[in-house]
């Protein structure tokens, strides 16, 4: 028997075999997500045969389209028949559907810089990683912002800024840096303007019923009552204010045993004087002095996208703050702060924004002063920026609710009282988990300032509904315009939903 | 140096105790508060006084009852330009309440499928439906409404396009229908005598389902035995209903549209604003309520799932009878302000010339009369009681399915 070695020995690896056709690569994928089923493969047929519908309209219209023409005439005639976009009208209107049709050409790159100056106050808010020191220009860019659109003199929004700076060193000097003594003086100084004021509210809220009780003619007790009250008040006048004042004032320097309360109040007082007093001689004098002018820009001849983001920015900004006291407001242990806030609140969220419009439009100027003049951008802030601010308490105060009790109990047992817990403890946590909340009402009031070209304000589809689609040479343009809206639309917001869930990743601190 | 201080002395009220004490300061802050609301009425309602005087107007309910002037295109209730302003108003509000119903049937509908179809293994279905979901949501319904109202004017064929032999657009569904840019026309019900007896046999053949059902469900709780439901569910639906119409001889009959002159005759008219509004807030709140529902099935932990697998139900059942209650929990409360919302944004009718309550009373009733205050006042009033009524019976079937803790 010969020694033949007849097992053999792969000295080597093989190398792997490629896996079956079937499951490998693409095909593999494809198996997975699109063929899984029977089901799955009718459902990935219908949808393809959407996909490719959809993109045999939409692919030769974009790609035949027209980008030079004057009117919509020329437009078919270059088209010759074929299915094609104009978007000859949005070159031509290009300027319309940003900044509006009244808005003076020469002043647009003020808006640019203002937007784009926007974008930088909005990193330190947005993004943590920013420097801190940039929230300063935050806070100067609401006054930047005010000149480069509205125009007028730089001394107007500088002295605001000017005034606000000194209020907030009134607060810090009565809250920090005075003896208690002076404090106690201060406590009652401002307790007896506090009384005054008071008793005067008082005079005037009777006076006001008397004459309207009196004016509708209303008869018998009410009447009587009331223009009582009202003749009463108006004879004793000084009678009554004064000593109310000495005794609230009397009262407090008795009683008083520190407490923040005092610089708030004195710091709310000494703004009120100095906008009542002071702000328009002195910004005036300087204006005449010095003129640091823009060209003034009247608040009706804004208009285009523009005006959706001034109005969406504007009213989301001021709605936070308003949405944080209406939240806390119905949180409250006090009823009748409570009752106002809940009344408010479900008033607002029962009925449409166009009929808050609508009272802004035509209801709002009944409610003032008849000599007041309030322009209409401004009365439609206040409108939505009370809409928003409505939903923007619900959403915080769902953001209150979740946090557990025990939250508010430790604050109470490290002897914080409201203001301090609420600002140190509860606010901070309940405004993270409120923040996804928050982003989608501030996303859907973004896109309900279209809103505003119902009551003919001019705003991107005021502009298209309006000047644009009624120009002869634009007759019968719809597509071109209205895609070129939901374009700018879709990019904002769908930016900002983007940012929100990307936020809510960052602010994750439980561990899963 | 103390360690034990007094014990505090019974609650005894000082004045200071109003600024002081946190038990009474409350007090001071509502009456603060209480003297500020009733000077901002008194100032407000002082303004209004003054200002009316001014103008030479009076607050007056009374232009409900003088004749409106103007025709309003979409009616369900018979109404004439010689009709009052309150009529008009109340056929507003009946346009408002009907598109607002259509509006939430077809938003949930597509919602839930969407929704649905977002969570689909399927990755071409799943994308197609995040972008639909994406490209709704982050749009303004305005722009949508508008849109859908422009396709419908300008795509749809004029009603001469049907008309004689070379017409170059036909009717649907067997003559029945017909889209044209001057709205849809569609076959109207005439009831004649004996169709009361056909509606009531019809409405008793669905208490007849519920009833059957009952049975079906105690059958299977007491004795163990599953009767199938399904099936007789829908023989309940139709039968009886058809039978009794071939019974009285056809008392329900169709009265079809016909193109006489230059337009549809006869049948019934759905107008393109009323479609365009329809559609649009249907599928612009179909997005959210997509978001809704998937948010609400993937609430469902996969354990529940498993555990229903595990126990051997069947897929169909697994959703049917263990994801579907609970994820129900999560969608009902959302989708309740969706409803409300589709109610709310109804209001855009008045974009595209849908006369529903904000365009006959906040709009031309408003222009003709001037009455700003009393006709704005009244549209929130409509409002409100729609929304707080839709959101009262929402919130007793919402507390009816709530997770009850023992």
């Amino acid at each position: 028997m010969t020694d033949t070695n007849v097992s053999f020995v792969r000295t080597e690896q093989i190398p792997p075999s490629p896996p079956p056709a079937a499951e490998a690569g693409i095909v593999k994928w494809m198996r997975e997500n699109l063929f899984s089923s029977i089901l799955n493969t009718v459902l990935t047929v219908i949808a393809a045969y959407v996909i490719i519908r959809l993109l045999m309209g939409i692919v030769p219209w974009f790609a035949n389209g027209v980008w030079e023409a004057g009117s919509m005439r020329e437009c078919r005639d270059i088209l010759a028949g074929a299915s094609g976009a104009c978007f000859a009208v949005l070159v031509d209107r290009w300027d319309h559907l940003l900044f509006g049709f009244k808005y003076p050409p020469e002043a647009y790159f003020r808006i640019v810089i203002a937007l784009v100056l926007l974008l930088v106050a909005a990193l330190p808010v947005l993004f943590q990683t920013v420097p801190r020191k940039l929230l300063l220009f935050t806070g100067l860019y609401p006054f930047i912002a005010y000149w480069l659109i509205w125009g007028g003199s730089l001394w107007t929004p500088l002295m605001l800024l000017a005034l606000f700076v000194l209020t907030a060193m009134v607060y810090r000097l009565i809250g920090e840096q005075i003896s208690t003594d002076m404090r106690k003086i201060a406590a009652a100084v401002v307790g007896l303007i506090a009384g005054v004021g008071l008793a005067y509210l008082l005079f005037i809220g009777a006076g006001e019923l008397g004459f309207i009780a009196n004016s509708i003619g209303t008869s018998g007790a009410l009447n009587t009552v009331a223009y009582g009250a009202f003749w009463l008040m108006s004879g004793f006048t000084y009678l009554f204010f004064i000593p109310m004042g000495i005794f609230v004032g009397y009262a407090i320097y008795n009683s008083y045993e520190g407490g923040g309360l005092v610089s708030v109040v004195t710091a709310l007082l000494f703004l009120y004087a100095a906008l009542t007093f002071v702000f328009g001689p002195v910004s005036d004098g300087l204006a005449s002095v010095v003129g640091l002018e823009l060209q003034a820009v009247a608040s009706r001849d804004l208009g285009g996208f523009v005006l959706n983001m001034i109005l969406g920015t504007v009213c989301v900004s001021l709605s936070i703050p308003l949405g944080i006291a209406l939240a806390l407001g119905r949180q409250s242990d006090m009823p009748l702060i409570k009752g106002v806030c809940v009344i408010f609140i479900e008033f607002i969220r029962g009925v449409p924004l166009i009929t808050l419009l609508f009272v802004a439009n035509v209801m709002l100027a009944y409610f003032m002063p008849p000599e007041s003049n309030f322009d209409l951008v401004l009365r439609v802030i206040i409108m939505i920026t009370a809409f928003s601010a409505a939903y923007i308490a619900e959403v915080i105060r769902g953001g209150l609710a979740a946090l557990p009790k025990g939250q508010y109990e430790a604050a109470d047992s490290l002897g914080l009282n409201y203001a301090q817990a609420t600002r140190l403890i509860i606010l901070p946590q309940a405004l993270k988990i409120s923040i996804p909340g928050i982003v989608n009402v501030a996303v859907g009031l973004f896109k309900d300032t279209t809103l505003v070209s119902i009551i003919s304000m001019f705003d991107l589809v005021g502009m298209i509904r309006g000047p644009i689609q009624n120009a002869t040479e634009w007759i019968g343009v719809y597509w071109e315009v209205y895609g070129f809206g939901a374009m700018l639309f879709f990019v904002v917001c769908y930016g900002i939903s983007q940012y929100s869930q990307w936020l809510e990743r960052q602010l994750q601190t439980d561990h899963h | 140096m103390t360690t034990i201080t007094d014990t505090p002395a019974p609650a005894s009220f000082r004045l200071s105790s109003l600024i002081n004490d946190t038990r009474y300061r409350s007090y001071t802050f509502q009456f603060i508060a209480l003297v500020a609301i009733i000077a901002t009425m008194a100032f407000i309602g002082g303004n209004l006084v003054r200002n009316l005087a001014a103008a030479g107007l009076n607050i007056s309910y009374d232009f409900l009852g003088a004749q409106a002037g103007y025709d309003i295109n979409q009616r369900p209730i018979s109404y004439e330009s010689t009709d009052t302003h309150g009529r008009a108003a109340i056929v507003g509000l009946l346009n408002t309440l009907i598109v607002a119903f259509l509006g939430c049937i077809t938003a949930t509908v597509i919602g839930v499928i969407a929704g649905v179809l977002r969570l689909s293994p399927n990755w071409l279905v799943r994308k197609l439906m995040s972008i639909y979901v994406e490209m709704f949501r982050n749009v303004p319904v305005l722009i949508w409404i508008l849109i859908i109202f422009s396709i419908m004017i300008n795509t749809t064929p004029a009603p001469r396009a049907f008309k004689g032999e070379d017409a170059t657009a036909s009717m649907w569904f067997f003559d029945s229908v017909a889209v044209t840019n001057r709205g849809v026309f569609l076959p109207k019900p005439i009831y004649e005598s004996g169709s009361l007896i056909v509606g009531i046999v019809f409405l008793l053949s669905i208490v007849g389902i519920f009833a059957f059902r009952r049975y079906a469900r105690k059958q299977l709780y007491d004795h163990g035995k599953l009767i199938p439901t399904f099936w007789p569910s829908v023989a309940l639906f139709f039968v009886p209903a058809i039978l009794a119409q071939l019974v009285l001889g056809n008392p329900i009959t169709l009265e079809y549209p016909e193109l006489k002159g230059f337009n549809f005759k006869g049948g019934m008219t759905v107008r393109g604003s009323l479609i365009a509004l329809w559609f649009a807030l249907a599928i612009y709140t179909g997005a959210f309520i997509a978001e809704n529902v998937r948010a609400g099935i993937q609430a469902i932990p996969k354990g529940q799932t498993e555990a229903a697998g595990a126990l051997g139900l069947r897929p169909g059942r697994i959703m049917n009878l263990v994801v579907l209650p609970q994820a129900l929990r999560v969608i009902i409360p959302p989708l309740i302000s969706q409803y409300l919302n589709i109610t709310k944004n109804s209001s855009l009718a008045i974009a595209v010339g849908y006369m529903d309550l904000t365009g006959t009373l906040g709009g031309i009733t408003l222009l003709q009369t001037g009455r700003a205050i009393e006709a704005v006042l009244l549209l929130m009033l409509f409002y409100l009681t729609i929304s707080l009524s839709i959101s009262f019976v929402m919130n007793i079937y919402n507390n009816s399915i709530k997770l009850k803790e023992r």
